[in-house]
């Protein structure tokens, strides 16, 4: 019985590993050893963050190249670097990730319709969009915080997802069942790289900025005393918090939905508010930058646009040189600027922090002379960002133009800029009506001259900032408006002692809807003078890109302007970029920033991935229907105003900074009255949600 | 019609997991996920019809005739355990991504005492080969069926609100408990 027993499961036994030692044959896998010992050292939670099934899947995905060392969610540097080790990696610490929530709506947001049958926010979704207006943002259900298996999420207490960076690990499952999109993963590349998008929670003023600044979010930050973290959210955008707090005309401003109740809010002296802060606190505060990548790239031209570039191409891990032509970097900002609005001192201050990240500059160096594409090639620049501005005048096509004392306002203003000696006489006829035009009027003030601005249309056309022409107006500056020059008059020596020009009326409005102006005839007057500057118009100098035998690779627009892609401003060669001036004709300095930004996402993108990719869903106009004009529930409260620092007097003969920064009372007032919108929703008075309800805000209109 | 009665009755009156209670822990372990489930599901359903096929075979021409009954168990392990391995090594060269997704579950299979259950019930309740064959399927299926219902639930109940202290395990297994008791509105409908 016994025999027969041990036979018996002897031969069933013996049987069983017969057949499985054919089938190991036969069934055989090869594996690569690599997959099971870096499974092993994966947390081994199988909790399929990764997008993998189970760790086993994420291994095998390591070692065949399809995931990185960092595929494991849970894990973290640890094991990244173990993983790292087994494939024979280098490890650099990776950047930290967390779940961002771009959406302040929550019960701010109106509601259409109550349903309580299904208490989640993808049901909701589906039915009829949702209980809110706004078809984009936070229903608040929480179906994310059920979602997210590490309790990293809960809705706060105004009804809109707060994210707990300490428990967030980034795993992806909040954004996986978000209907809305409204949570996102994003470290702080993803944040840098991000191009605002029509589903994203845009206030107005955060679709007019061409800078793309999350201004709603920064001004909250102020609003806290947070100025470190806001600072860090408009440095997510743009380099120059400075410059712009000062020289912005604001466009974002013009959009602000309170200026349907009162005055819009002063987002950009809040800007301004905030980077005088660290500047006068005498220390820097730190700037994040993604760990080295050792790739070059060259970036032309030291004006916002190139700073701009090299300062996000610097955060973004690469290694940017800047080539100026000038003997010192700011473009623009240093020679078209004048000191009275943007001090020196302050401009070499922000952008020695600029600097300071680790970019090498090569003043004096002319790009298409000292320089070429094919030389930056060879050195082992693997991409190129041409951002040269827009130096050339525009000629006015009269007699004399070439004659003595006649000058362009960019050369005029670049010899201020330079501290050299301008050769300025006493009577100064400036011609123009744009920005370049007051700048020139306001500087000549300064040095002593009897100034007579003329220009073409009335005052209600000029293209200057109001502000510039009634702080020129309050200088002394003297109008002749609707004239327009017909000759320059000369003495003996050629040099100039009148400007003979015509009296002009409206007709009918041209292509840019404004009416054209058409001459008197018959009208000719005399304007004596012994200087005439002349500011009708610049356009980039694109000599620089042809070679030797006049041909050239890369495309010029019709308004003479080097060709891109509108969004990710690659040029007709693949490796080269453009952006600012260059790129968009004349225009403002955060628009030269916002563009460097641009072309530095571009460029980081084909460096790492071989390919420039961005959402079809990009926001490029106004969204019409976050553009209502009807704001109830929202109370009168005065808008604050930027102290002047120096008297009018005062004013006129020395280049001092005018306007000061705002008090700190002033500050909290003002950010009070941002009404922290989002594409609808925004902070209705004393309603329950209200984010800003500062005891002196609400008692002091 | 006795099979008709015998697949009703193993798939819903006399289902392995819900009135038998047997093989529990792959239930609820493999039971996250819909499409985890389905593979474990299929998977029971192979092995369980091969083990019983075997074990019926094994039972009848060798433990029977030599008067070695009392071996079935240890016997039945012996071949069920030889049997995972050999699927186990046919799923990862033939399909690699249910192996895969299949993860560790494929060797709990091994102990797994559904399998050996029906494989036992089988010889408990005399069945000839053929009914051997379409009882033991037809228990898969309802193995698979369970595991399936149970997933379903499962996923819903992830993104309910319920106490931290239920989340996951214990709910799920009280889930069990109510299907478990919907499932006893079969009984009389066939033994
Ligand atoms: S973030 Fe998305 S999932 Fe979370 S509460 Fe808002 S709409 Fe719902
Ligand atoms: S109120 Fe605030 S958030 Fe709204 S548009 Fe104005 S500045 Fe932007």
């Amino acid at each position: 019985m016994i025999t027969s027993s041990v036979l018996v499961l002897l031969g069933i036994g013996f049987i069983s590993a017969v057949i499985l030692a054919v089938a190991s044959k036969l069934l055989y896998v090869y594996e690569d050893p690599r997959i099971a010992q870096v499974e092993s050292v994966l947390a081994g939670a199988n909790c399929g963050g990764c997008g993998y099934p189970g760790c086993a899947g994420a291994a095998q995905g390591v070692v065949e190249g399809k995931a990185g060392a960092n595929v494991c969610v849970i894990g973290g540097d640890e094991v990244a670097a173990k993983v790292a080790d087994i494939m024979g990696l280098e490890f650099a610490s990776t950047e930290k990730q967390t779940a961002f929530v771009d959406c302040t709506g929550g019960v701010r947001a109106e509601e259409t319709y109550e349903y309580h049958g299904v208490a989640d926010c993808r049901a909701q979704h589906m039915l009829y969009g949702g209980n809110k207006m706004c078809p984009e943002g936070c229903l608040g259900y929480g179906t994310c915080v059920t979602a997210c298996q590490f309790g990293a999420i809960e809705i706060g207490p105004d009804g809109y997802p707060v994210v707990d960076p300490n428990l967030c690990t980034a795993c992806g499952g909040c954004a996986q069942v978000c209907p809305r999109g409204v949570i996102t993963i994003r470290g702080m590349t993803a944040r840098i790289t991000h191009l605002n998008e029509l589903t994203d929670c845009l206030a107005p003023c955060r679709q007019r900025c061409p800078g793309q600044i999350n201004i709603p979010r920064y001004i909250e930050q102020v609003s806290r005393g947070d100025y470190a973290g806001a600072l860090e959210t408009i440095r997510e955008r743009i380099p120059m918090p400075l410059s712009i707090g000062r020289v912005c005309p604001h466009p974002c401003e013009g959009v602000c939905r309170r200026g349907h109740v009162d005055e819009p809010v002063g987002i950009n002296m809040i800007k301004r508010f905030a980077a005088d802060w660290e500047m006068n606190s005498g220390t820097r505060l730190p700037i994040s930058c993604a760990p080295e990548t050792g790739r070059k790239v060259a970036v032309v031209g030291g004006g916002p646009a190139g700073l701009s570039c090299a300062f996000f191409l610097r955060r973004l891990g690469h290694s940017p040189t800047i080539f100026e032509s000038m003997p010192e970097l700011g473009g623009q900002l240093r020679y078209g600027i004048p000191e009275y609005r943007l001090p020196n001192a302050v401009l070499d201050w922000e952008i020695e922090g600029i600097l300071n990240l680790g970019i090498e500059v090569r003043h004096e160096h002319n790009f298409g002379t000292d320089f070429t594409l094919k030389t930056l090639e060879e050195e082992g620049f693997e991409a190129v960002f041409l951002g040269v501005g827009a130096w050339m005048n525009m000629n006015l096509r009269i007699d004399n133009e070439n004659a003595k004392g006649v000058e362009t306002g960019t050369e005029f203003l670049t010899k201020v800029g330079l501290g050299v000696d301008t050769g300025i006489g006493k009577k100064v006829v400036v011609i123009g009506g744009g920005n370049t035009a007051i700048d020139t009027s306001r500087s000549s003030v300064r040095l002593g001259a009897h100034v007579t601005l003329m220009y073409r249309r009335t005052r209600n056309e000029m293209p200057a900032h109001i502000e510039e022409i009634v702080g020129s107006e309050e200088e002394g500056v003297n109008y002749l408006f609707l004239s327009a020059p017909k000759r320059i008059i000369t003495d003996d020596d050629g040099h100039v002692t009148h400007v003979e020009y015509i009296k002009m009326e409206l007709g009918e409005p041209d292509a840019s809807g404004r009416r054209r102006p058409v001459p008197i005839e018959g009208s000719e007057t005399l304007i004596e003078c012994d200087t005439v500057y002349t500011a009708i118009g610049q356009k980039p100098e694109l000599s620089c890109l042809y070679d030797g035998s006049g041909t050239c690779t890369l495309e010029e627009t019709r308004w003479r302007t080097l060709g891109a892609h509108p969004d990710t401003l690659q040029t007709a060669l693949p490796h080269v970029f453009t952006g600012g001036d260059m790129h968009t004709g004349p225009a403002l300095v955060i628009t030269a920033l916002g563009e460097g930004r641009k072309a530095a996402r571009s460029i980081h993108q084909l460096l790492t991935e071989g390919r420039i990719h961005y959402s079809s869903q990009l926001q490029r106009e106004l969204i019409p229907y976050t553009m209502f004009t009807d704001v109830p529930d929202v109370g009168y409260r005065r808008r604050s105003e930027l102290p002047h620092q120096i008297e009018c007097d005062e004013r006129k003969c020395t280049f001092k900074e005018i306007e000061g920064p705002l008090g700190l009372a002033d500050v909290k007032h003002e950010t009070c009255r941002c009404l922290r919108c989002g594409l609808t929703c925004y902070n209705r008075d004393l309603t329950e949600g209200q984010e800003c309800l500062a005891e002196d805000c609400v008692k002091n209109p | 019609m006795d099979y008709f009665v015998l697949v009703i009755s193993a798939i819903f009156v006399n289902n392995i997991v819900l009135a038998q209670y047997l093989g529990n822990c792959p239930f609820i372990g493999t039971s996250k996920e819909s499409g985890v489930a389905i593979g474990m599901g299929l998977a029971v359903v192979f092995v369980a019809t091969m083990a019983a096929t075997i074990t019926w075979c094994v039972q009848e021409y060798v433990l029977g005739p030599l008067d070695l009954e009392y071996l079935q168990t240890i016997a039945f392990i012996l071949i069920i355990a030889a049997l995972v391995q050999f699927v186990e090594m046919f799923l990862k060269k033939a399909i690699p991504p249910l192996y895969q997704s299949l993860g560790i579950f494929l060797p709990l299979i091994t102990t797994n005492c559904a399998v050996l259950g029906i494989a036992i019930i089988c010889q408990r309740e005399k069945f000839t080969l053929p009914e051997t064959i379409i009882f033991s399927l037809a228990s898969g299926a309802g193995f698979l069926l369970a595991l399936v219902v149970l997933a379903g639930i499962r996923e819903r109940l992830d993104l309910a609100r319920v106490p931290i202290s239920l989340k996951g395990t214990p709910l799920a297994l009280i889930m069990a408990g109510l299907m478990s008791l919907a499932f006893f509105a079969f009984k009389g409908m066939a033994s």
